[in-house]
Formats: structure tokens, C-alpha cells, sequence
């Protein structure tokens, strides 16, 4: 067998195996989102999104609570982390490339985008729920704000990198101070950039538990303000799916289902906002 | 400045012309030295910029062309331990002074980058961003100047109809333009050109150049290009520099026709750079 007959035949056997890798991922993936469509579907109802779960043995029941509560948290969460991750960004873009704080705040987000949650429910455990005494609604959008606030932070430093340094001569070349000249200009250049962020660091918490059980816990009541346990969809679907009962199991489904259809709907949006902005850039 | 030293500057430079004759003087550049941290990029720059004149200068990249404009409107000043030193004084001012804040000196030295710029958002923001910075204009007053500007920059006539479209969606030509238009908005006594038709076709180019010539009446124009051609097209006095220092400067018909220098001979002959 000759050289180049050798290296064809290493080729195919190659391709193929990388092909059949790509196929296996994008298979259990089908798997995953084909079954919790399936199961979870079924259980989407108007009772679903309208009524308080129902006590253990009947029938029936829903996850209001829980939808709103999961809601109320990731809003507050984005409240919280959004300016200060969108400043701590700036920041890093504009004054503190070479600076040393700026390469410590680089390198401090970058650990705290790969921190495992679980660690930040327990430091917001340490910090707010054993001083204030209970769980609680805002403890969970703290820690929840925690972990978007890297995300936040990064995605927008790097937006914000991407506007050409022209843009920002021409502006203050008209004589715009620095703070018109980014707020007039640059993060409008950056807009669609930092808005895709925030959608992404929502979608991350949207499906966090560990945190949360350390933070807010679970309740099956209407909440009467952040200030107490409060239900939450992640939560929920942890605990229904370890439960013994088939209604909660049902339950479960439903809310994975809408768990992973508004991260996938997030996903989706951001797709189609860069595409959009990458065809205005050119 | 004392007697000695000034001879010693005669005598350092009493072999380039650096006066512009009778013409009024708009900017004077005096010892002109300039830093990138350590590394020195301009030595001992002397010469004046004649006010409603076109001065331009030429030279091989990285001479510094760019570098030397930049300090007019003190644009290194945005980053570290870039510094200049020397006088460039406009109107009897030394405008690297540090007690002349960036803000006012911008306001009256305004600059058109080599690649347009057009900010996000439509035209007729793009021009009011600038009048706005400044004055607290009425809204109908705006409008009037926007039209202006545009009309300054021969470009109204091509974008009246779509004021409130996005910068972005026109030509580059027309987005070159636009940003003249908007840099003569806010009435600079001086514009500073940075190669600004090296991104642009031969008409858009055309275009900007008899814009040029217009602009002369009203603004001091100083202009860096690295085409030979449009330098003697468009200019009265002619910079020509090689690696940070100036070699020759003079009225454009002399510089191109009878330089003192033979490498400026050269450069332009195309025989170097």
C-alpha cells in the first residue's frame, strides 16, 4: 500500500469516527430534549400555571408558586448583576486592561464563571440565611446574582473590545468626555453584544438548584414577599422527581419542560440577535 | 525664550524652510518631539501651518505622518505614557499645555479618521451628537445646523430624503462625508485629516478632494496622505518626513518641482518609500 492510498484510508477511518462522535452527542441530546417534551408536555395544562400544588394523594394541582417565584428571583437576580456586571465590564474594557486590579477582577470572574454553584449556595448560606435566621426569597437572587454577575461582567468587556478604537477617537475627537463618548456611543455600538450576555446569564441561573436549596428552599405556598421561603421551578422539580407520588412526578416533567424550553427560547433569541449584528457590523 | 538657544535652533534648522511666507500663520510647531514611552517617534518638528491653506504631509509609513498630526488635537493623550514635548501654539496658545483642557481644544480641532466612522445610529443623530455636546441648541435649531453641515460637506443633496436612516447604511464615501459633515458641525477653526481617502474608490476620493478645496475658504486644513498625486492636488504647502524628523517643507509647487532634498526628489519620483 502506497503513501497517499495510506493517508486516504486514515482519512475516511477518522471522519467517520468523528462523525459517529457528533452523531452520538446530537442524539442523546434528541433523547433528552425528545423526552422531556413528551413526559412533560403532557402535563402542561391551565391547572399547571394557575393552581397551588396539591397536598401528597390528590389529584390535580399546579406550579403556580413555583413559576412565579422562579420569576421573581432571576428578575431580581438580573436587577442585582446587571449594572454592577455591566460597570465591573466597562471597567475592564476601558481603564483596567493593563491595570493590576483589572487582571485580578479578569481572573477572579474567570474562576467564578466555573465555580460550582453548589459553593455559592453555601457561601450565601453563611452570609445572609444563617445571620437573618431563615431562607429566603432575596438570598436566593443573591446567589443567583452571583453567579450572572462573571457572566455578565465578561461579555460585556469583551462587546465593548470589539468596537473599534476608531469609534472612540472619532467621539472624543468632537470633543465628547470620555463618560458621553461611552454612553452615547460605545454602548450603543455594544447594545445587541451586552443585551445577548444578560439573556445568556439568565438562561444559566434560570436552571440552577444546587444555590437555591441553600438559599430560598422551597415552599408550597404563595409567596407574601421575598422575605421568606419561596417555591422555585428547580427546586421543585428536585424534590417532585425524588417523591413517591405519580401526580408529583407529572409535575416534575411539566416543570423541566418549561425549564428547558425557556433556556432553549433564550438560546435561540441570542442566535438570532448576533447573526443579525453581524451582518450590521460588516 | 532666550537668545542663545534660539540660534541654536536657527542653526539646527537653517536648512529647512519651516515659515510659510506672507500667509497668515494658524498653527506654529515648534521643536516638536514626541514619545511612545521610550521609544522616540518625532524629532524636533518645526514648522507652521498657514491658516484657509491646505498643508499636507507625505512621507513612507511609519515616518511620522500620523504621529505628528495627532499631537494638533492631543489624541495621544488617551494613552499611557505616550507624551509630547515642544510648542504647538494656535493663536499665540501653546496648546500642549495641560491647563487647556482636551474638551476645548477638540471643540476647535476637529479630526476625519482614515476609516469612516459613522456612530450607531442615523445620520441626522450622528451630526446633532456633536452640535449637542457643546451648546444647548433648540430643536429647530439643530435641524438648520444639521442641514448645514451637510450641505458643508456636499452630502445633503444625496441624504435629505433619509436623514433617519442609519449612518451604516451609506456608501463609504458618503460615510466619509458624513463624518466631515460631522466634524464641521461643531465649527473647528482647524481639521485634521488622517489619510482620509485610503479606504475609498477613485470618485469617492474625487469628491472628498473638491470638498477639500471648498473647505479651505471657511477651515485650516491639514491633511496626511500617501498618495503623491492627491497632495499635489489638493495642497499649497507640503510636509514631507522621514522617520520622525521633517526633511522638507515648502509651497506644494516648489516641494514637488524643484525640492531641496534629494531624498524628498526621490520619495516623490518613487525611486524610495
Amino acid at each position: 500500500m502506497n503513501v497517499t492510498s495510506r493517508r486516504i484510508m486514515i482519512n475516511k477511518i477518522v471522519l467517520t469516527l468523528s462523525g459517529m462522535a457528533a452523531l452520538l452527542g446530537l442524539f442523546m441530546l434528541a433523547w433528552i430534549l425528545g423526552d422531556v417534551a413528551v413526559k412533560g408536555f403532557s402535563a402542561i395544562n391551565w391547572q399547571f400555571f394557575t393552581e397551588l400544588p396539591a397536598p401528597p394523594g390528590t389529584i390535580g394541582g399546579g406550579l403556580a408558586n413555583a413559576i412565579v417565584g422562579t420569576l421573581l428571583m432571576t428578575l431580581t437576580a438580573a436587577l442585582i448583576a446587571v449594572p454592577f456586571g455591566v460597570m465591573a465590564g466597562t471597567y475592564l474594557s476601558e481603564f483596567g486592561r493593563e491595570t493590576a486590579l483589572g487582571k485580578v477582577a479578569r481572573f477572579i470572574s474567570d474562576i467564578l464563571v466555573s465555580a460550582p454553584s453548589i459553593v455559592i449556595g453555601i457561601f450565601v448560606y453563611l452570609v445572609l440565611v444563617k445571620p437573618m435566621g431563615h431562607f429566603s426569597g432575596w438570598a436566593g437572587a443573591c446567589s443567583l446574582a452571583i453567579i450572572m454577575l462573571p457572566v455578565v461582567s465578561r461579555t460585556t468587556e469583551e462587546m465593548l473590545r470589539l468596537v473599534p478604537h476608531e469609534m472612540r477617537e472619532a467621539a472624543l475627537a468632537l470633543g465628547a468626555p470620555y463618560w458621553k463618548m461611552m454612553t452615547g456611543v460605545i454602548y450603543r455600538a455594544a447594545s445587541k453584544g451586552i443585551f445577548t450576555g444578560v439573556i445568556l446569564a439568565v438562561a444559566r441561573v434560570a436552571g440552577e438548584t444546587a444555590p437555591l436549596l441553600f438559599t430560598c428552599l422551597n415552599s408550597p405556598y404563595w409567596m407574601h414577599s421575598m422575605n421568606e421561603p419561596m417555591a422555585n421551578l428547580t427546586v421543585v422539580l428536585f424534590n417532585y422527581a425524588m417523591s413517591p407520588y405519580d401526580d408529583w412526578h407529572r409535575l416534575a416533567w411539566g416543570a423541566a419542560f418549561l425549564i428547558t424550553m425557556a433556556v432553549l427560547i433564550a438560546n435561540i433569541t441570542t442566535r438570532l440577535l448576533l447573526s443579525g449584528g453581524k451582518r450590521r457590523l460588516s | 525664550m532666550c537668545a542663545l538657544s534660539r540660534g541654536q535652533e536657527i542653526a539646527q534648522t537653517a536648512t529647512i524652510n519651516s515659515g510659510v511666507g506672507n500667509d497668515p500663520v494658524k498653527l506654529s510647531v515648534r521643536e516638536l518631539n514626541f514619545y511612545y514611552g521610550e521609544k522616540q517617534a518625532l524629532f524636533g518638528n518645526t514648522l507652521e501651518i498657514a491658516a484657509n491653506r491646505v498643508t499636507a504631509f507625505i512621507g513612507p509609513s511609519g515616518c511620522g505622518k500620523s504621529t505628528h498630526i495627532r499631537t494638533y488635537n492631543r489624541m495621544y493623550a488617551l494613552y499611557k505614557g505616550f507624551r509630547a514635548e515642544g510648542e504647538i501654539l494656535m493663536d499665540g496658545v501653546n496648546i500642549l499645555d495641560p491647563k487647556i483642557p482636551d474638551l476645548k481644544l477638540r471643540h476647535q480641532i476637529g479630526m476625519i479618521f482614515q476609516k469612516p466612522t459613522p456612530f450607531p445610529m442615523s445620520l441626522f443623530d450622528n451630526i446633532a451628537y456633536g452640535l449637542r455636546l457643546h451648546n444647548r441648541y433648540s430643536d429647530s435649531e439643530i435641524e438648520g445646523r444639521v442641514e448645514k453641515a451637510l450641505r458643508d460637506a456636499a452630502l445633503w443633496e444625496e441624504v435629505a430624503s433619509k436623514l433617519h436612516q442609519p449612518g451604516t447604511a451609506l456608501s463609504g464615501g458618503q460615510q466619509q462625508r458624513l463624518c466631515i459633515a460631522r466634524a464641521l458641525a461643531v465649527e473647528p477653526q482647524v481639521i485634521l485629516m488622517d489619510e482620509p481617502c485610503s479606504a475609498l474608490d477613485p470618485i469617492a476620493t474625487g469628491k472628498i478632494e473638491e470638498l477639500i478645496d471648498e473647505l479651505k475658504e471657511k477651515f485650516t486644513i491639514v491633511i496626511v496622505t500617501h498618495n503623491m498625486q492627491q497632495a499635489a492636488r489638493v495642497s499649497h504647502y507640503t510636509a514631507y518626513m522621514y522617520l520622525g524628523k521633517l526633511v522638507e517643507f515648502g509651497l506644494t509647487s516648489t516641494v514637488f518641482t524643484n525640492p531641496a532634498s534629494k531624498q524628498t526628489e526621490d520619495y516623490i519620483s518613487g525611486r524610495f518609500g
